[in-house]
């Protein structure tokens, strides 16, 4: 059931006071958790938790060729798939937008802040590169899955080792690992999405707050606060000042979720 | 048959992996468990029994028992491309008909009781650790249910049988090759589900499902105590 | 018999002076629970009290649901059951004629209903006692329907209790919908949290004794 529009009036009324049903503070996440290295087949993987929601993560890598437009550089995959075992709200069958949005947003705060080193993942110029996927999928669903999907694709690309890769015939030894991690830059993007109700904002919505969220700005930055990716959702508008006082906002999460997750990935 | 067979892990032919079962593993589901067998991870969410829809598709007799069994794409060695597939659609069947015999669908007319099955890391015996997991979820949902089931896979590499096989027996190329022998059974022994591949007679077939019944055995207990210990008294 | 946890297909007792009650059958002079959960004896009667699954909705039970929709006769309720609730014209206290339905309950609404009939067709529901209708105004607090007795406690022991200490009006459905209504959203956080609390410690004895201290903590 979809949270009662009375309870979403208490949320606001709440909101107002800077308060929310779960004791926490407008600017305050859950506790987050981390543990990598939870699926043995996949080069690299991570289990995230932000209060209930669960998201999990793995990185797979192959050798194709390299898109035309990219020759000497690696590619770049990030898939999401909402499980219907993770919520009775989603049901089985292709990616709808909500699954879709997760992977879009993932992947460009990771493309667009070059974590990765894509030239270093080139082989040979033209004709073989390394290529990466990272599949996301939810485990359980308590809101936020876009911020758990960008901790959880970080904790697994850090985590993760290169396949061995055999020169002469051009293929992958699947089950053999090196110990060469994959080109990553030591800064590594966090997203944060804020939302609005009523008059204020918060961040790390639970599902109640998401129902009654009425718009929502995406930021994906390094904790320097070089800022790689936004996205505006939802239909509400926001003025400009309140963009200014959203980047202000998530600007101060943003430091204090990378020093509460620094340790963990 | 006792021969002193050199499994690849050291097992002895009748040594299931060491498994582990846990329930209330995802909080939204009515129920939900993961069960293991080694390196093969497996997990199921029921949501259910719930309105059946799309209206035509309802069974004012009974009601619809519907699973889904997919793997995550990282969980074996070359990915898996994201999406159902011929394999995947045929273990989510036979997986309905494992469960069917001991859930009591017919106290849900015109309802389904949605099972989803995913596996987070393959080692073979996949569909086998699913089944596992999926009568847990069933039953932690409260679902009323004559008993479980419980699934394991037996082999014969070459001549040998062997029990609970892992991906390099799946793989076994030396003589006679493998047989892939995926059975589920209740707890007093009855077939619900019983799969068949690769080169056997009718005499090792007989072996075979002694083993199984033995092995059937021990899985239960495993599943018993993730029930039983879900809740403090 | 001392009260445990039980599976499907395990046997609880055996003698053929116990009978089977709820979640059980006799099977060759054997009681096998039929389901899992909290298997307890009384008087020889054996049952399994469920400690998940659906609400089964029964005549008489009190229960809040939403509406999903307005037909010509009446309302569609979901009330978190499989089996389709309504609430027709007729069980309205007053009048209504058929504009003015939307004005009366529209949908997303939540109401408080009495179910007056279970059949093959659904849940039939009335609004027409006391107490009854739309809410407009509180938080919906939603916990496994088997919890409820819980949160009720014996002859309304333990919610009874919840009221006087945090000043609140609490309706609690059968179906595990939860209506909190109170003069500050504080006040209604707590009866909340008073709730999850019992749904998460619902084994323990003496557990009204120990909400009565679990209330004089929170309120410091």
């Amino acid at each position: 059931m979809e949270t009662p529009n009375i309870t979403g009036e208490r949320i606001k009324e709440y909101l107002a006071q800077g308060k929310r049903f779960d004791g926490r503070k407008p600017e305050e996440f859950r506790e987050i958790s981390i543990e990598t290295g939870v699926s043995k087949k996949a080069e690299g993987s991570a289990r995230v938790k932000i209060g209930k929601t669960e998201v999990i993560v793995g990185v797979k890598m192959d050798v194709t060729e390299p898109y035309a437009d990219s020759a000497n550089k690696g590619n770049l995959m990030v898939s999401a798939e909402l499980l219907p075992l993770s919520s009775e709200r989603f049901e089985g069958g292709p990616p709808k937008f909500p699954a879709i949005e997760v992977g879009r947003l993932t992947d460009r705060a990771i493309r667009e802040s070059k974590f990765i080193d894509m030239e270093k993942l080139c082989i040979k110029e033209g004709e073989k590169v390394w290529a990466v996927f990272i599949d996301i999928y939810s485990l359980n669903y308590d809101g936020n899955l876009i911020d758990a999907a960008g901790i959880a694709a970080v904790a697994a690309l850090k985590s993760a080792r290169m396949p061995k890769y055999d020169e002469e015939t051009g293929k992958i030894v699947y089950g053999e690992l090196t110990d060469k991690k994959i080109p990553l830059s030591k800064d590594f993007p966090i997203i944060i999405t804020a939302h609005k109700i009523g008059d204020k904002w918060l961040v790390d919505p639970t599902l109640e707050e998401e129902d009654v969220s009425e718009t929502k700005v995406t930021i994906g930055a390094t904790e320097e606060g070089s800022i790689s990716s936004i996205q505006k959702g939802e239909s509400k508008e926001i003025g400009i000042e309140e963009f200014e006082h959203v980047l202000d906002m998530t600007e101060k999460v943003r430091k204090k979720v990378f020093s509460t997750i620094k340790e963990s990935i | 048959m006792t021969k002193e067979f050199k499994r690849p892990d050291g097992r002895k032919s009748d040594e299931i992996r060491k498994m582990t079962a846990k329930v209330g593993v995802i909080p939204n589901a009515d129920g939900s468990a993961m069960f293991s067998f080694g390196d093969t991870i497996a997990i199921a969410a029921v949501y259910g029994p719930r309105k059946m829809h799309p209206q035509h598709s309802q069974d004012p007799e009974k009601g619809t028992l519907r699973c889904n069994y997919s793997m995550l794409s990282f969980s074996v060695s070359e990915r898996a491309r994201p999406g159902p597939n011929r394999r995947s659609t045929e273990i989510s069947k036979i997986t309905e008909w494992a469960l069917e015999p001991i859930v009591m669908i017919k106290k849900y007319p015109n309802m389904v009781i949605d099972v989803h099955i995913n596996i987070l890391q393959a080692n073979a015996s996949t569909r086998c650790a699913g089944i596992n997991a999926a009568a847990l979820a069933l039953a932690h949902a409260g679902i009323p249910m004559r008993g479980l089931v419980s699934s394991v896979s037996i082999g014969k590499l070459d001549k040998n049988l062997v029990v609970d096989l892992i991906k390099e027996e799946e793989d076994w190329e030396e003589g006679e090759g493998a047989t892939d022998i995926p059975i589920t059974l209740t707890s007093d022994g009855k077939i619900t589900h019983l799969q068949l591949d690769g080169k056997i007679t009718s005499k090792e077939l007989k072996e075979v499902l002694k083993l199984a019944r033995k092995a059937n055995k021990e899985i239960y207990e495993v599943q018993k105590k993730a029930l039983k210990e879900s809740v403090q008294l | 018999m001392e009260r445990k946890i039980v599976i499907p297909g395990e046997v609880i007792v055996s003698g053929e002076d116990y009978l089977p009650g709820e979640g059980t059958e006799k099977q060759e002079g054997n009681i096998v629970a039929l389901r899992y959960g909290l298997a307890e004896e009384s008087a020889r009667l054996v049952k399994v009290i469920a400690l998940s699954g659906i609400y089964q909705p029964r005549r008489g039970n009190v229960v809040i649901g939403k509406v999903e929709n307005i037909t010509f006769n009446g309302w569609v309720v979901d009330v978190d059951s499989p089996m389709g609730a309504f609430l027709s014209l007729a069980e309205i206290p007053r009048y209504v004629n058929k504009e003015g339905m939307s004005e009366v309950l529209d949908i997303g609404d939540m109401v408080v209903a009495k179910i007056y009939d279970v059949s093959a067709r659904g849940i039939d529901l009335t609004v027409k006692l006391r107490g009854l209708g739309k809410i407009e105004e509180g938080i919906i607090v939603k916990i496994n329907s088997n919890k409820v007795p819980r949160v009720i406690g014996k002859e309304g022991s333990m919610i009874n209790l919840i009221k006087e200490k945090t000043g609140c009006n609490v309706t609690v459905g059968q179906n595990g919908l939860i209506w909190i209504k109170g003069n500050s959203v504080e006040d209604e956080l707590l009866v909340k949290k008073a709730i999850i609390f019992i749904t998460e410690n619902s084994f323990t004895q003496g557990l009204t004794e120990e909400m009565q201290e679990w209330f004089a903590k929170e309120k410091k």
